[in-house]
């Protein structure tokens, strides 16, 4: 068959941004604004009722075309907002386009996140069953694959505890599994490699590759960890404001890519309310002088001021944040929980998390990282991604014995004591 | 390659809509068998507590209503009188309420994954269905310690009725379900709904007391069932077939606004959720 396996024609999606207070409405909220304000409360009512209340439009994707092959496996990269996880949605059918048109020739599946309906009380079995039927696994299909998503996994012993008492390594590997043998024509992935651990990622992603190869099957895979892209994808998409930047070989589109992220990176970063349970509202770098910065000195150490607020009363949870260097490998992940090594329940209300960094401790290079708010089972309460930095090479006494870069990935001095017998 | 998918903005009601859940069925299986699955983990007495609940409030509602009150109750004997009552009333709120937040409740899966989200109200109600089958167990042991025999016609009619009680549900709760994602006023309100509806129904006194006025009561879904199921089972009045037949068409006009309201909102589910 000759006709490409995946049309998109004038393919858009706008939201209305509502601006309203907190997640969702709730009646208290709303009786205290009456009693606070109750013409203004009756008129906007009123307003809201008939339509009149204008709204600010979002284009989150607009007049995108593309044509993919049966076989392909395509990268979408783009920056925060830049339309990657809506056209994913899209094409998933969780949510529906506003214009324009996809044909998808054949079998669809999507993994927008690996674990997707675990249940803590049920075992590991259970869930197993319970995730493939999520995923569009039919019941033998499961069956059939049992034991090999069981050794592929590598949890047999605890195959009958439930999964809320698995460490988080066996949980998000157990995820994956099931994941890995799914087999449909068109498979599309959003960011699920971004947490686990490195060895099983490249064991799926390696079994994802081979499945493709052998039965052709068509993956798109949206990433920001550019070495995966580079790895399995051949041909990638750059989406830019909801627009197809740039589309073709994958090495060409990365360097266009990163080119463009060096010019993004800001040293105070404000988003928009989120919809999920934590918000992030701010995001700021300040030198070792309170200023601040996105050019920080390697010598000096600098601070990272994470803003959050949470809607409702989370538990168990940490404050991640996940560094990658330039050549986009994982370069520390770190947490607050590290120190303390207990999870916090965090009451309705806003936070300030202030992070202090370490001199030396990045070397010269750019540097990407996201925030999020997570728990050990990772439930991602809230999120931002993409932010950057770069640590110059300035103020630095050991420039004396290097010039540019210093060799290896981190540039931390080590103390050394050295006597003369 | 079998399937071709289009996805466009608009999508109209259609006859693929219900083609596609029987597509789906075995997701709601599992929907199913996960909802009852967890329900008793970690509980000491387990599923006993699907007889419990409706057993205690029968022995509240017996000394109370029937020993100190003295409501009428058709001649029956007051225990297994409010039981058959409120084992409908019980099957119709508890899936009601559960139903209504069935989207709430699984926002995770829906933001993440697609399925015909009619799936998730079926199976909440279904699973409710599971218990109400658990605690008729009680009213087959109250017969045989009363000596009630159904008549053949009294177990004709059950499927009809359980088949009413079941689209009402459905129904009722779809639309409540898609309302809820909106405006979370619902968590509030139903509790005080349901509250009223067991005082509007005839769970604790004989649907007789309404008089000439029963008719007006049947456009209530379970005022017709348990009046139907108290006639049917323990023979306490004829089978009234014009109190169904209102009741169902009730259930239908309940069952059609249900469905309509939920596909036309289903769709944007996971962006305003």
């Amino acid at each position: 068959m000759n006709k490409p396996i995946i049309e998109i024609k004038n393919l858009g999606k706008k939201y209305n941004i509502t601006h309203q207070r907190g997640g969702y409405v709730a009646l208290r909220d709303i009786l205290g604004n009456i009693i606070r304000n109750p013409f203004r409360f009756a008129r906007h009512k009123a307003k809201q009722i008939t339509g009149a209340n204008t709204r600010e439009e979002f284009w989150a994707l607009r007049n995108l075309n593309i044509e993919i092959k049966q076989g392909e496996i395509i990268g979408i990269i783009g920056n925060n907002g830049a339309g990657k996880s809506t056209l994913l949605k899209i094409l998933t059918g969780i949510t529906p386009p506003t214009e324009g048109e996809v044909i998808m020739r054949g079998k669809v599946a999507s993994l927008l996140e690996v674990g997707t309906g675990f249940h803590p009380e049920l075992t590991g079995r259970e869930n197993i069953f319970l995730n493939g039927a999520i995923l569009g696994m039919t019941k033998r299909e499961i069956i059939r694959k049992f034991d090999e998503i069981v050794a592929f996994s590598g949890v047999e012993k605890f195959l009958d505890t439930p999964v809320k008492y698995y460490s988080s390594g066996m949980y998000v590997r157990l995820a994956f599994s099931v994941a890995a043998y799914m087999e449909p024509d068109i498979l599309l992935i959003d960011e699920v490699l971004a947490v686990g651990d490195a060895d099983f990622q490249k064991k799926c992603l390696g079994k994802m590759e081979d499945v493709s190869k052998e039965t052709g099957r068509t993956i798109l895979f949206v990433s920001h960890n550019l070495s995966a892209v580079k790895n399995i994808c051949k041909r990638c998409i750059l989406l830019q404001k909801g627009k197809i930047e740039a589309f073709g070989e994958t090495g060409a589109i990365i360097d266009q890519y990163l080119s463009s992220a060096q010019s993004n990176k800001k040293a105070v970063h404000i988003f928009d309310k989120q919809n999920t349970p934590v918000s992030i509202d701010s995001v700021s770098l300040y030198d070792n002088d309170g200023r601040p910065q996105s050019d920080l000195p390697i010598s000096e150490n600098f601070r990272i001021i994470v803003e959050f607020s949470c809607k409702e009363k989370i538990q168990d949870a940490a404050i991640s944040l996940v560094f990658y260097s330039s050549d986009q490998e994982i370069f520390l992940y770190s947490t607050n929980v590290d120190t303390t090594g207990k999870y916090g329940t965090y009451e309705k209300g806003q936070y300030k998390a202030i992070i202090t960094i370490p001199a030396f401790l990045f070397n010269i290079d750019h540097y990407t990282f996201d925030v999020m708010l997570c728990t050990p089972k990772i439930t991602i309460f809230g999120e931002q991604k993409g932010l950057s930095f770069e640590i110059v090479n300035i103020n630095n006494p050991r420039s004396i014995n290097f010039r540019g870069k210093h060799l290896g990935k981190t540039a931390f001095p080590l103390f050394y004591e050295i006597d003369q017998n | 390659m079998s399937k071709t998918t289009i996805i466009r903005p608009k999508k109209t009601l259609s006859i693929n809509d219900f083609r596609e859940i029987w597509t789906y069925r075995e997701l709601l299986y599992f929907f199913i068998w996960r909802d009852f699955k967890v329900r008793y983990k970690q509980t000491a007495i387990g599923v006993l507590w699907a007889i419990f609940q409706p057993f205690m409030t029968m022995v509240v509602f017996s000394l109370f209503f029937g020993k100190l009150l003295k409501i009428p109750s058709d001649g029956i004997p007051y225990p297994i009188f409010v039981y058959t009552g409120l084992l409908f009333w019980q099957f119709f709120s508890s899936a009601l309420s559960e139903t209504s937040s069935v989207l709430i409740s699984n926002q995770a899966i829906i933001t993440k994954v697609y399925f015909p989200r009619l799936i998730l109200p079926l199976s909440s109600v279904a699973t409710k269905f599971v218990d109400f089958a658990i605690s008729a167990v009680i009213l087959v042991g109250m017969m045989i310690y009363y000596n009630y025999a159904p008549h053949f016609m009294g177990i004709l009619v059950l499927p009809i009725l359980l088949i009413i009680t079941f689209m009402a549900a459905v129904g009722g709760g779809l639309f409540l379900a898609a309302l809820n994602v909106k405006y979370r006023d619902v968590r509030y309100a139903l509790p005080f709904f349901i509250q009223i509806m067991l005082f509007l129904t005839p769970v604790i006194y004989p649907a007789s007391i309404a008089g000439e006025y029963s008719w007006l009561l049947a456009l209530n879904p379970m005022m017709g069932v348990i009046q139907a199921a108290r006639a049917g089972l323990l023979g306490a009045t004829p089978i009234n077939w014009s109190l169904i037949g209102i009741s169902f068409f009730a259930t239908a006009v309940i069952l059609a606004v249900g469905v309509v309201y939920f596909k036309k909102v289903e769709r944007y589910f996971a962006d305003i959720i």
